[in-house]
């Protein structure tokens, strides 16, 4: 029962990636090129539909099939990207933390106490806001905002691991400090990293699609999900497939990666 | 009619039986301690009477009465009219037992408004005098205290005051001195006995301290393997022993002036088999010395007033 | 526990200072604030004019030792947009922002603790399943699309609720509902696990074997000590309310902070955003604060 989500999470999540990069084969359509003689054209399953646009198109005429396959890279590249730097950030300090004690893990509590302080979503619209908004300074902000759940589970796991007898022996034989947190402490808390990793990889994407709807995530005219449900927003009222198609997808997508992130909880046995 | 009346009670989880064959009769006033070694079923035993076994255990007995009143049919809300009113219960772990989040009057006061009605303010001096009569100084204090500010001993001794709140006619106590300090054990379970001969209480002791046993018990039953092996009064029991595993029991008995200095208590070599669904006969026979086919069949608990279930007895 | 508050009090204080770093240097992350002060069409005398007014010709430390020593008495300086006195402008907006998030607090609590008990006294059945299939569906879900589709539905198609602005509590209601959607699935998982911790521990089996009623059992005696975390976090995410706010309220056009800080990023109106920054985090601070007081009121174990 708990494997079927575990499995569904991965299948979603391996058709929605493979989706994203053969989007060119699997559409003819030009995600940009716009045609504003057939604005808003109705999807396949409406009264009306042209047949050449699956899904529609939007207020400028682009097809929305296309800018949804295309938008889906946006998603998961700038999910994992920022899962990268998040990560590298929190990975080092919870370790450090929790391998050393002390004063280096007081800094470090202190750390997360003040980045939870940080009111993310709006720290990371000021940042965007004030420098312009870009793919690159998203992930860059993001990253440097969403580390907190990384430093917190590293910190924690370390400290059990610091106690096992192979670190002790690893000590005791003379291997340097960063051999033993690279080669013996790091690879034994991987596993429940890999699951901070999911959780911290949809928390980007649905903030990433909350900063385009607020038009200061990724630049337009770059197919972002949530961009797509800033621009429909005009015609909601009148074509709500516009909103209902990119919300969609993203939830989707969002709940695929938490399956993988509960399923992977599962596996290694962890309850937080 | 017996206080409480067990026969042959039956208890599993999933596909492991915890108890295949408990006889246990408690008559009004007496002192019925069961002894064992942990996981022989005693304490589950206890459990199913009070109806307190976790989810997904399944029970079923020949006959499980309280004064006469049939427990197997009782729903949980009838059940729960009966205890903590007329046969209550302590535990083994004292630190954990009790509600950390509420005063130690709180927790005792509820048990009484519950079953006899009555205002908080003459629940809580019933606590009070209780309090005094388990040994418990300052007793108006500890009512407003809560259970991290006293000790292991207090809090075990509140959980028998609190037990006897509503003036219970069976009081099962499991394992209540085990999680002490030695010192603590022994006034414990004089205060117990103490208790018991004073209020006249139906008093089922579970233990696996052969000591405690010959000191408190009028009648002793032996469990093993999740069948009653052998019941008899304590003194017939220490002095006649007839199940082979209660012989060998009484041989680890370290009694002075019985065994030369420096030689070696008895030990029962072996070990406790895996009771699963299927299994059958005397639990004891891997490790007994008069093993013999028979012993692979259900054998019966036989005997008068000195109950044994073995093949050699019959 | 007067060390206990001391310690908590110092920590406080230490993460606003942090904070407050961190909100003025992030406005002077955009390089020469004059010229976008003065706008497009400035001349040069025109940026000169603006960055003496503004003391911006001052060393980078003395500008902020200046706006520390204001903001620690709550002057944030002279909005640029607005034309008013910032924390005018805050404590303006203010009402509305706390009023969505205590709604949309109480929206959560009020669905989640039911749930998690639900789950909990059923656990491993079908009703367990289900509620944690709905935590699992709500978390996957962008708050602000499901504004959006609640406004479609509730607000278009049948007419039961304003789809914007702040005229009467029914305003509220949507964007509420849809700030509890973000708190639901941790708060519910959150009471789900603390009831499952309590009901196997021994003092239910106490309370059980004193034949304590059902009811007793489950409010009176496990409830009470799974509340304890639920508490804490149930404050957390009020302060995650406030800060996410900021999406809900452009949506739904309600005028609290967050409104006034998306206004003011759009409009490069730098004081304002690193006073409602620095606002923010300090309710977030403080509210943290409380929930760790209220803790140890309700938890005997901490007072000592």
């Amino acid at each position: 029962m708990k494997k079927a989500g575990l499995y569904l999470g991965i299948a979603i999540l391996g058709l929605i990636t493979l989706a994203a990069i053969f989007a060119p084969l699997l559409t003819s359509h030009d995600p940009y090129a716009q045609n504003l003689d057939i604005r808003l054209s109705v999807p396949f399953w409406m009264e009306g539909a042209n047949p050449d646009h699956l899904l529609g198109t939007d207020q400028l005429g682009r097809d929305y099939l296309a800018r949804l396959l295309y938008g889906a890279r946006v998603s998961l590249i700038i999910g994992v990207l920022t899962v990268i730097v998040s990560g590298v950030i929190g990975i080092t300090m919870g370790i450090l933390g929790g391998f050393f004690g002390g004063r280096v893990d007081d800094v470090v509590l202190f750390l997360i106490t003040t980045r939870l302080a940080i009111p993310v979503v709006l720290v990371a619209l000021a940042v965007v806001g004030l420098l312009g908004s870009s793919a690159v300074l998203v992930v860059l902000v993001l990253g440097l905002l969403l580390w907190d759940r990384f430093a917190v589970v590293a910190r924690s796991t370390t400290m059990q691991v610091r106690g096992l007898d192979y670190v002790s022996a690893a000590w005791a034989a003379g291997c340097s400090t960063p051999r033993i947190l690279i080669s013996e402490v790091l690879p034994n808390i991987l596993s429940h990293l890999a699951v901070v990793a999911t959780l911290e990889m949809a928390l980007a994407i649905l903030l990433e699609a909350a900063l385009s709807f607020l038009g200061l995530g990724v630049p337009p005219p770059l197919p972002s999900w949530g961009l797509m449900i800033a621009e429909g927003r005009d015609f909601m009222f009148f074509s709500a497939w516009v909103i209902w198609i990119p919300g969609i997808a993203l939830f989707v997508l969002v709940l695929a990666i938490n399956l993988l992130g509960d399923g992977l909880r599962d596996l290694v046995g962890d309850s937080r | 009619m017996s206080l409480l009346e067990i026969r042959d009670l039956h208890v599993r989880f999933g596909a492991t039986a915890a108890v295949r064959g408990a006889d246990i009769v408690v008559e009004r006033g007496e002192t019925h301690c069961i002894v064992g070694e942990s996981g022989c079923g005693k304490s589950v035993t206890s459990l199913a009477v009070m109806g307190l076994l976790a989810k997904g255990a399944q029970r079923r007995a020949g006959r499980m009465a309280f004064d006469g009143i049939d427990l197997q049919p009782m729903s949980e809300r009838q059940l729960s009219r009966l205890r903590g009113d007329r046969m209550a219960m302590i535990f083994q772990e004292p630190m954990t037992s009790l509600n950390p989040a509420y005063t130690v009057g709180s927790q005792m006061a509820e048990v009484r408004t519950r079953h006899k009605g009555g205002s908080r303010r003459a629940a809580l001096e019933r606590a009070e005098e209780l309090l005094a009569k388990v040994g418990i100084t300052a007793p108006g204090l500890r009512l407003g205290q809560f259970p991290h500010q006293l000790s292991g001993g207090l809090r075990q001794r509140v959980m028998i005051a609190m037990a006897l709140m509503n003036d219970p006619e069976l009081l099962i106590a499991d394992e209540p001195t085990t999680a002490l300090d030695v010192t603590i054990q022994a006034q414990i379970l004089r205060l117990l006995a103490q208790l018991q001969s004073e209020l006249g209480l139906g008093l089922m002791l579970i233990t696996h301290d052969l000591g405690v046993v010959a000191r408190v018990a009028t009648r002793v039953s032996v469990m093993y393997a999740g069948q009653v092996v052998e019941s008899a009064p304590t003194a017939e029991l220490f002095a006649n022993p007839q199940h082979p595993y209660t012989r060998g029991l009484l041989d680890c008995l370290p009694v002075p002036g019985k065994l030369p200095p420096g030689s070696q208590l008895g030990t029962i070599p072996g070990m406790v088999p895996k009771l699963t669904e299927d299994f059958r006969g005397c639990g004891f026979r891997s490790r007994c010395g008069f093993a013999q086919p028979a012993c692979e069949n259900e054998i019966p608990l036989t005997g008068d007033n000195h109950l044994c279930r073995c093949v050699l007895a019959q | 526990m007067v060390n206990f508050v001391l310690r908590r009090l110092v920590l406080a204080a230490l993460v606003s200072l942090t904070v407050l770093t961190l909100a003025f240097t992030l406005t002077r992350l955009s390089g020469d604030l004059a010229i976008s002060i003065a706008g497009p069409s400035a001349t040069q005398e025109d940026i000169e004019l603006v960055r003496r007014s503004y003391g911006l010709d001052r060393p980078l430390l003395e500008q902020f030792f200046a706006w520390v020593s204001r903001a620690a008495v709550g002057d944030f300086g002279e909005s640029f947009f607005f034309r008013a006195r910032v924390s005018d402008l805050i404590l303006e907006r203010m009402p509305v922002t706390l009023t969505l998030g205590l709604v949309g607090l109480s929206i959560a609590l009020v669905v989640s603790i039911p749930m998690g008990i639900l789950a909990a006294v059923r656990e491993n059945t079908w009703v367990d399943r289900v509620v944690q299939l709905i935590a699992m569906l709500g978390q996957a879900m962008p708050g602000f699309w499901i504004g959006l589709i609640m406004m479609i539905f509730f607000g278009l198609q049948l007419g039961w609720l304003p789809v914007s602005g702040t005229g009467s509590w029914e305003h509220y209601v949507m964007p509420g509902a849809v700030l509890a959607f973000s708190a639901i699935p941790a708060l519910t998982r959150l009471t789900r696990s603390g009831m499952i911790q309590a009901l196997g521990s021994d003092y239910i089996r106490t309370a059980r074997a004193k034949g304590l009623s059902r009811f007793s059992i489950l409010f009176k005696h496990a409830l009470r000590n799974a509340a304890l975390p639920v508490v804490s976090i149930a404050s957390v995410q009020l302060g995650f309310m406030l800060g996410g706010s900021i999406v809900i309220e452009s949506v739904f056009a309600l005028h609290g902070v967050g409104f006034l800080a998306w206004e003011s990023i759009t409009k490069n109106d730098f004081p304002v955003v690193q006073a409602v920054v620095l606002v923010l985090a300090v309710i977030y601070v403080g509210l943290t604060l409380a929930a760790d007081m209220l803790n140890a009121l309700l938890d005997p174990r901490l007072r000592g």
